[in-house]
């Protein structure tokens, strides 16, 4: 303090009161410190300044000429509570779009929902989800969502849209004027509870449900037989033998997931397991369940209802009854009428059709067989289709004829989905108000006055009964995005209720509900607790008993004995795995997944019998016309029957958004009516050659397995006698497995996986949860075409045998991580290398794209980023994204845990180790061990039939473990010693050899 | 030193001193031919061309190729391969011919070894666009960094880094060296101010001096030794990043010998596709004449035989290893969907050359001109028959997938063909095409005048 400068008297003062100060400032004191402490430094000479000076200036020019990323990330301002960065919160909801219903989890990460996974709480799925419900996230930041409410196409504000609506509704129904609300089967009681509302508001208003699946066939048919019109529930996990006749029970056919869950559960071998259910399968056209069959019988689309007729009376043949026969079919069904007499009461016959009378013929034969009250419950019934198509064509007359002054539409998009929608587009002209409660910009909407836009499903609240006394509720994972309202509310605010529908929703719980659960102590904690678990199942009964009257299947016995099967060229309209009826569409991750036969995306395409492609001599590709309405590229389809042709719906949408727009073409103006139902399958079809052909994304284009043991199967019997049979080669195999190089060893945890050949449907929902837990990019058709598809995850599909009868295996193909990879090594620079867990990992920073790996792997898992399809990469304007796949709103559905790879660099699968990295966080605040099971990566996570396995192959007693250590475990090309950490068990098959 | 005289002459025309001097530098002098300005155009706008490639692949990123899931490489490595080939002839005849001290080598290793300076950079260029992020290549290099990473010495890529610079950097030192009494010539009978200042720079001061000649035959033997070593390693290198991979079809311990000669065939006929029409244009006839032609054809004789015998022994081996996936590979090549590619191959490589038999063709310029190209064609098709072939169809069915290369891949491909040419235009009118005073240095012993010599 020596020779001390000071400016003014102040500047000593302050020295001498310092101490005091600082006691005074308590433990703030530190601030007053750090003061002392800079103002003890030396005071800053003209030629620091000078050398601060240029830096400044220096690096504010450098910086200032290169430009700055917008930076868009902004903090909270107040710290919400609950929300812990980083860290997911999880909601219960339910999946339902009209088709499909699943219970699920909503995995949310900073106020973003960015993926649904399966409820284990819920008894129907178990846990499963399909393709549609794993891609249903992507659908909420859809480019093409509706974003106000509108009138003709001009923004408007709900009030005005209320008053306008509102009022002209008290006018049409002041003259009495016919009003109709047209919706999808409406399972959610409450919702149910507001359209009743609204139509005692406005008694001159109809509610028609329509149901683009229709099962108005079985609904008629069970009316007929039993007295009253409904779906049963069916017991797949109970049957020893099931008989479908094109009923594609594990795709598209009622509640697919509920039933690959009871069916895989049926067939697996694993836990000591000896026996399996026996599926036959007789269809036309080869879809995923028939592909997965035991035997598959072709049988042309067309003669289902005589094979049907032969099969009862055989079966009550072998009854001692008697009962008419139909010649002209090549189908000898007197040994699956034996097999089946001997399965009685544990076998199952379902029919796809939406014939009434094929569904009669189906009652009668399970009646006789016994399987009521077995496999097939007519108690609790599933509730997801109650559309009577007639009810539509009624209406579409009525609009015509201007009967109809009002229409409503709530989620169904006729001006698409439906036949004859240039009938419905001119009627809908003669409505005086027409609305659309749409979540997304559509056909329909289009076309409408009004559009009062609905919440997505995860922004929303609502409730249903998918099948009697299953209940489950969806709540908001998110704030609605857009100037959106719930379609319940719209439609109270127009009956003039002004609740908000959540408040209607809980009080119709507590009046309704609550009652049928016990052990409750007041409604907010029963509502608390199903609003946590997402369902509530109170294991009621329907209300109304049945009873079986056979007359009518008699009757359609003599009708259809009347008529002779017809040698004419039958199509087969089916809805598909991915975007199934159309209403998803525009959801890139459907478009871009190949469809689980033919494996083609992209588009809908003509399936087409090898025989009949020769005799029209047409190969893939080339266009035919189908019945002079659609052009369409053929597949030829190896064990499709002779002539039957399939044609997937769902395609073809023209007033939707990128991608979906111009992709395909509608298949539902090909189909037809019967009379009371709407028929997806058409006789007598004239196929004309066009010139011309057209490229169809396939993502395999060699189906033979060229002898090589990929995948390895045997039969049950030989199974059971054996069961290393179908395996032979491992045996040999091991005898030479030498190396010179030491073992790899992993202390502590080593991951692996085993996939239950027998148990994998090839659904195709891992591909897409995949995809949604990873980034996976969107590549697009032509990507596709050139082979270039991102997926981390594909299907293998091979067929085996004669291509007019092919047998059909798969097998799902991911990252190996091989203990001795082959793409390791070959890195220059280090940037796939090996954890000491055993995963095969990928610095993305570190690549730079030699694809000497990708080259090098034997299983073709690695995938290439060969254009900018992300928009990570340094450089602007050379995105490749046509199926906008990084617009602002599509990419909040990315997964924060999982980089977004750029162009040039080199990804795979994981394993999921960001689930793997968080639940070992989790094990280890918990000080505990991670359990087995715990980790769970997507692929496994989403599968309904519990096919993929994952755990600690270090841990002897984990599930993997036990998988690993079967017989029938083999590892794909284990011969050229990569030593995969995936193992696969053989598929058996249910068939005398 | 006696020599027989049955022996052809290697430089005919009896041909004093100061005459090689003015024969050979007469390239450099004056205004170039209409036709070198006609090549330069040509080989400019094929360069441009490149140069396009080179944009849209480094901005739209390797999509712009026609390479897929399963095909991770095709052209570029196949171009990469071929242009390494080619270099080998170079260090070939400079290194182990003077090793073994063929004097005939004289004539031509001045632009072999420019030949071969100029195929390296065309194949350098190849690993670094193939990159998917180039402008992050340098992560190959291992260099100390405060992230503590490094470079992967398991990786062949790797290996095949070192094995190009040194191979470049050797080369290039190797022929500059010799080219140093050359450029004193140069220096000495340049008229203008700064072309003299520029070569005598160039010449490092060149004098003749006793001393110097002494220094630079030392160091051209030291170098020479260094340089016939990497003959045989560079293109082993090259053909580990195949060999030591587990793909049906690169996975075989033929190829280090296998590659290597077929370098030097393909360099052979690169130098002769080349030195035939350069000969003429350039007038050099008496220097490079039909006897050093002759020579090296036997050169493609040898090589192109060993070629056949690994292109027979890799099928057999492929049956013997009773493995089916290696069985299949090599069915899959001579009738599978490019067969065609593989019969190319087959017919330039193995059947052409063995036409060379008969002393009429070997002979003969357009007869030796045409099969050299063939052989080009040939070796270029080996390398992609090994590529994609063997990718396209490997393990899991599921994954075959076909190639078709794109615009960008062709337009790489000849943009380095015109590079390629460019240099060479370039270097025949900078520097001396053929080794001045090597050439003086054999002129006594094996010239046309050698008989006078002796007799005086």
């Amino acid at each position: 303090m020596e020779n001390k400068y000071f400016k003014s008297l102040e500047d000593l003062r302050i020295d001498t009161s310092r101490d005091l100060e600082e006691q005074s400032a308590g433990d703030k004191s530190f601030i007053l410190k750090m003061q002392r402490e800079s103002a003890a430094l030396p005071p800053t000479s003209r030629r620091d300044f000078l050398k601060a000076f240029g830096f400044t200036i220096a690096s504010a020019a450098v910086a200032s000429s290169c430009e700055q990323p917008v930076r868009k990330a902004i903090p909270f301002l107040i710290q919400p509570e609950g929300i812990i960065p980083g860290k997911a919160s999880w909601y219960a909801s339910t999946f339902y779009d009209g088709t499909d219903y699943c219970s699920v989890l909503v995995k949310v990460r900073d106020g973003r929902p960015i993926k649904i996974e399966g409820n284990n709480l819920s008894s129907i799925t178990k846990g499963g989800t399909n393709a549609r419900t794993q891609a249903s996230v992507l659908n909420l930041y859809d480019n093409a969502r509706l974003k106000n409410p509108s009138k003709n196409g001009s923004e408007i504000s709900w009030e005005t849209a209320d008053a306008e609506i509102g009022g002209k509704l008290k006018e049409i129904s002041a003259r009495q004027g016919k009003m109709v609300l047209l919706t999808p089967t409406i399972i959610s009681p409450s919702t149910a509870a507001v359209i009743t509302d609204f139509v005692t508001a406005f008694p001159s208003c109809d509610h028609i449900q329509y149901d683009v699946l229709s099962a108005a066939g079985m609904l008629r048919a069970n009316q007929d037989s039993f007295g009253a019109p409904f779906i049963p529930s069916y017991h797949f996990e109970k049957a020893d033998l099931i008989v479908s006749f094109d009923a594609d029970f594990l795709g598209s056919w009622l509640s697919p997931v509920e039933y690959t869950k009871q069916y895989s559960q049926k067939r697996k071998l694993t836990d000591g397991q000896r026996s399996m259910s026996r599926h036959i399968h007789f269809e036309g056209a080869m879809s995923l369940t028939g592909s997965n069959a035991d035997h598959r019988v072709q049988m042309r689309a067309g003669h289902q209802k005589f094979v049907l007729v032969n099969l009862l009376s055989a079966l009550k043949k072998l009854n001692g009854e008697s009962s008419p026969e139909v010649q002209g079919t090549n189908h000898d069904v007197q040994e699956l009428a034996a097999e089946l007499f001997r399965n009685k009461g544990k076998s199952l016959v379902v029919s796809g059709s939406n014939n009434k009378d094929e569904q009669l013929l189906v009652n009668e034969i399970n009646m006789l067989l016994g399987n009521y009250g077995h496999t097939i419950d007519t108690d609790v019934r599933l509730r997801s289709r109650f559309g009577f198509d007639s009810r539509l064509t009624t209406l579409v007359e009525e609009m015509n004829s201007g009967a109809v002054k009002a229409l409503i539409m709530m989620d169904v998009n006729p001006l698409y989905d439906y036949p004859q929608a240039a009938a419905f587009g001119a009627g809908l002209k003669k409505v005086e108000l027409s609305v659309a409660l749409s979540v997304v910009s559509d056909e329909t909407s289009a076309a409408v006055s009004y559009i009062c836009p609905d919440h997505h499903y995860l922004e929303a609240w609502n409730d249903f009964e998918y099948k009697t006394g299953f209940y489950s509720l969806s709540q908001p994972a998110i704030r609605p995005i857009f100037n959106t309202r719930a379609a319940q509310e719209s439609l109270l605010r127009w009956s003039g209720n002004p609740q908000e529908y959540r408040t209607y929703l809980n009080s119709y719980w507590e009046q309704n509900i609550y009652s049928k659960a016990p052990g409750f102590t007041s409604f907010t904690s029963f509502w608390n607790s199903k609003l946590h678990d997402g369902v509530f199942e109170s294991g009621e009964k329907s209300a109304v008993a049945v009873a079986y009257t056979p007359v009518a299947a008699m009757e359609a016995i003599a009708r259809i004995a009347a008529t002779k099967p017809e040698d004419s060229i039958d199509l087969v309209l089916y809805a598909n795995v991915s975007v199934g009826t159309g209403k998803h569409a525009n959801n890139p991750w459907l478009q871009e997944l190949p469809d689980p036969v033919t494996k083609v995306c992209w588009d809908n395409y003509l399936m087409i019998s090898p025989r009949l492609a020769e005799e029209m001599n047409v190969v893939d590709e080339q266009l035919v016309n189908v019945n002079g309405k659609l052009t369409l590229p053929v597949v030829v389809q190896p064990g499709q029957e002779y002539k039957t042709v399939a044609v997937a719906l769902g395609y073809g949408r023209q007033q939707t958004g990128v991608p979906a727009n111009g992709v395909g073409q509608n298949a539902y103006t090909l189909m037809t009516f019967d009379g009371d139902n709407r028929s997806y399958l058409l006789s007598g079809v004239s196929l004309a050659l066009e010139a011309g052909n057209y490229p169809l994304a396939r993502t395999q284009s060699h189906h033979s397995m060229e002898g090589r043991e990929l995948i390895r199967e045997t039969s049950l019997e030989a199974y059971l006698e054996d069961p290393q049979s179908g395996n032979e080669a491992r045996v040999e195999l091991k005898k030479h497995m030498k190396t010179m190089y030491p073992e790899a060893k992993f202390d502590g945890l080593h991951w692996g996986m085993a996939i239950d050949l027998n148990a994998c449907t090839g659904c195709n929902a891992c591909v897409v949860a995949c995809s949604s837990e990873n980034n996976v990019p969107v590549v697009g058709k032509e990507q596709v075409i050139a082979s270039r598809e991102m997926h981390w995850i594909r299907i293998d599909r091979y067929y085996k045998g004669d291509e007019h009868n092919p047998e059909v295996v798969r097998q799902p193909v991911m990252c190996q991580h091989c203990d001795n990879a082959p793409c390791e090594n070959v890195c220059p620079v280090a940037a796939t290398t090996h954890s000491n867990e055993g995963i095969n990992q990928m610095a993305y920073n570190r690549c730079i794209g030699t694809r000497y790996c990708a080259n090098n792997c034997p299983y073709k898992v690695r995938r290439f980023n060969f254009l900018d399809y992300t928009g990570a990469d340094t450089f602007k304007g050379n995105e490749y994204d046509p199926a906008e796949m990084t617009t602002d709103l599509r990419r909040l559905v990315l997964n924060p845990d999982v980089t977004v790879r750029a162009k040039g660099v080199i990804e795979k699968c994981s394993f999921c180790v960001q689930r793997i990295q968080e639940k070992k966080l989790v094990a280890k605040t918990e000080n505990r061990e991670l359990r087995d099971g715990e980790v769970v990566p997507a692929c496994a996570q989403s599968c309904a039939a519990e096919a993929i396995v994952f755990g600690n192959l270090n841990d002897k007693n984990s599930k993997v473990s036990q998988y690993f250590a079967s017989e029938r475990n083999y590892h794909l090309l284990e011969e050229i010693h990569t030593l995969p950490s995936v193992g696969y068990l053989t598929k058996v098959k249910n068939k005398t050899v | 030193m006696y020599v027989s005289p049955l022996r052809e002459p290697l430089i005919k025309g009896a041909k004093d001193y100061s005459q090689v001097t003015k024969d050979i530098l007469a390239p450099m002098a004056g205004k170039p031919s209409k036709y070198w300005y006609m090549g330069i155009t040509l080989s400019g706008a094929a360069a441009l061309f490149g140069a396009w490639a080179t944009f849209m692949t480094v901005y739209y990123g390797i999509g712009t190729w026609g390479l897929n899931k399963t095909i991770g490489w095709a052209w570029d490595i196949t171009n990469f391969v071929w242009w390494v080939g080619i270099g080998h002839a170079g260090t070939f005849i400079s290194a182990i011919l003077l090793l073994f001290r063929q004097k005939w080598r004289t004539s031509i290793n001045r632009s072999a070894e420019a030949m071969t300076l100029m195929a390296i950079a065309c194949a350098g260029f190849f690993p670094l666009i193939h990159m998917g992020r180039l402008l992050l290549g340098f992560f190959i290099l291992p260099y100390p960094n405060t992230r503590a990473l490094w470079v992967n010495f398991n990786s062949p890529l790797l290996w095949d880094v070192f094995a190009i610079t040194t191979y470049l950097l050797v080369s290039l030192v190797f022929w500059y060296i010799g080219l140093i009494p050359d450029l004193g010539t140069v220096r000495d009978k340049a008229t203008g101010k700064i072309r003299k200042a520029i070569y005598g720079f160039l010449s490092f001061g060149w004098t003749g001096s006793a001393r110097h000649c002494s220094r630079h035959e030392t160091i051209s033997l030291i170098l020479a030794g260094l340089a016939a070593p990497l003959v045989l390693s560079v293109h082993t290198i090259v053909s580990f990043d195949f060999a030591t991979s587990v793909i049906p079809g690169w996975h075989t311990t033929i190829f280090p010998p296998y590659f290597v000669s077929g370098a030097v065939f393909s360099g052979f006929a690169m130098v002769l596709t080349l030195l035939i029409v350069a000969r003429k244009a350039l007038n050099l006839e008496d220097y490079i004449t039909v006897g050093h032609i002759e020579n090296m054809n036997k050169v493609i004789i040898i090589t192109g035989s060993i070629v056949g015998i690994a292109y027979i022994t890799e099928f057999f081996m492929a049956w013997y290893s009773g493995v089916e996936y290696e069985q299949y590979a090599f069915i899959n090549r001579a009738t599978g969907p490019y067969a065609w590619a593989y019969w190319i191959m087959m017919t330039c490589n193995v059947i052409t050359p063995q036409l060379f038999w008969f002393k009429k063709i070997r002979t003969n310029l357009v007869a030796t001109f045409i099969i050299s190209i063939f052989v080009n064609i040939g070796m270029w098709f080996e390398r992609f028959v090994i590529v994609v072939t063997s990718l396209h169809r490997d393990y899991l069915p599921s994954s075959w997938s076909m190639y078709k290369p794109s615009m960008v891949e062709v337009g790489l491909y000849v943009g380095t063909l015109g590079v390629f040419f460019t240099l060479f235009l370039l270097f025949i009118r900078a520097f001396p095409v053929i080794a001045i005073a090597e050439v003086k240095s054999v002129l006594k012993s094996s010239g046309d005048n050698k008989k006078d010599v002796h007799h005086e």
